[in-house]
């Protein structure tokens, strides 16, 4: 079961997030507005990191926020959040992160390769500047899709 | 030749790493199973795995082994991850 594609919906731009706890939070908050968790699923997205540390920040500037498959998972979701400012998760290497993608899903199993596909357009340096510089979430899935398009491997 | 690529629960960044290694090999012409586990089924997955990818935050949590760890730093830069399986593999 693949994730679903961003929409204008489950993108939120320059917000503003105190810690990188509240920035988790946000991308949670996202996947609960679009009905894909209920609430408790953001604290579990929190908890994951509390208990394995910043793992989750898998490329500089990017941390992808998650928890496993629960009872609080709807459906299959994807967030994507821009900070305002960026904050650090004490990764080792690739702090501080501008852009915090949210996933949740029903089954261990999801079919991942759209989601690597996602991340990997993140390995073009020019996409986290031009994110944090547009206004409006269209503009920001059509930067994705661009650059998916060009990192394609 | 058996590779595990190593989150906390399981879902999500160990599939990235996953998909990532997998095109590398594929790239760099070496044949391998590369599965996606979290680090609590480690024990269990990862028995007969020559090769253990992971992020250099989760190495202290791998319970001790016999497979190489190599540590990806940026799991989405292919330059590091193609890099470091041949130096692991080669």
């Amino acid at each position: 079961m693949p994730l679903p594609p961003l929409t204008e919906a489950t993108v939120r731009l320059g917000v503003s997030a105190a810690d990188w706890r509240a920035a988790v939070r946000l991308s949670g908050d996202v996947l609960v507005a679009s009905g894909s968790v209920s609430r408790g699923y953001p604290q579990r997205m929190v908890d994951v990191i509390e208990e394995f540390g910043a793992y989750v920040v898998i490329a500089p500037g990017l941390a992808l926020a998650h928890a496993r498959p629960g009872a609080d998972v709807v459906e299959n979701g994807l967030s994507l959040v821009t900070l305002e400012s960026p904050v650090s998760f004490g990764h080792a290497h690739n702090d501080p992160v501008h852009v915090v993608i949210g996933i949740a899903v029903t089954t261990a199993d999801v079919h991942v390769t759209g989601i690597a596909d996602l991340a990997n357009a993140f390995n073009d340096p020019d996409l986290v500047p031009a994110l944090s510089a547009a206004t409006d979430a269209t503009t920001a899935i059509g930067l994705i899709e661009s650059a998916t398009a060009r990192g394609a491997v | 030749m058996k590779i595990v690529a190593i989150c906390g629960v399981g879902v999500g960044t160990s599939g990235i790493l996953k998909v990532n290694a997998e095109r590398a090999l594929a790239r760099l012409g070496i044949e391998a199973d590369v599965t996606a586990s979290d680090v609590g089924s480690l024990a269990i997955t990862a028995t007969d795995a020559q090769v253990i990818l992971t992020s250099p935050e989760l190495v202290d949590k791998i319970p001790p082994t016999w497979a190489d760890i190599v540590v990806i730093d940026n799991y989405v830069d292919h330059a590091e991850i193609e890099k470091k399986l041949l130096e692991a593999l080669g």
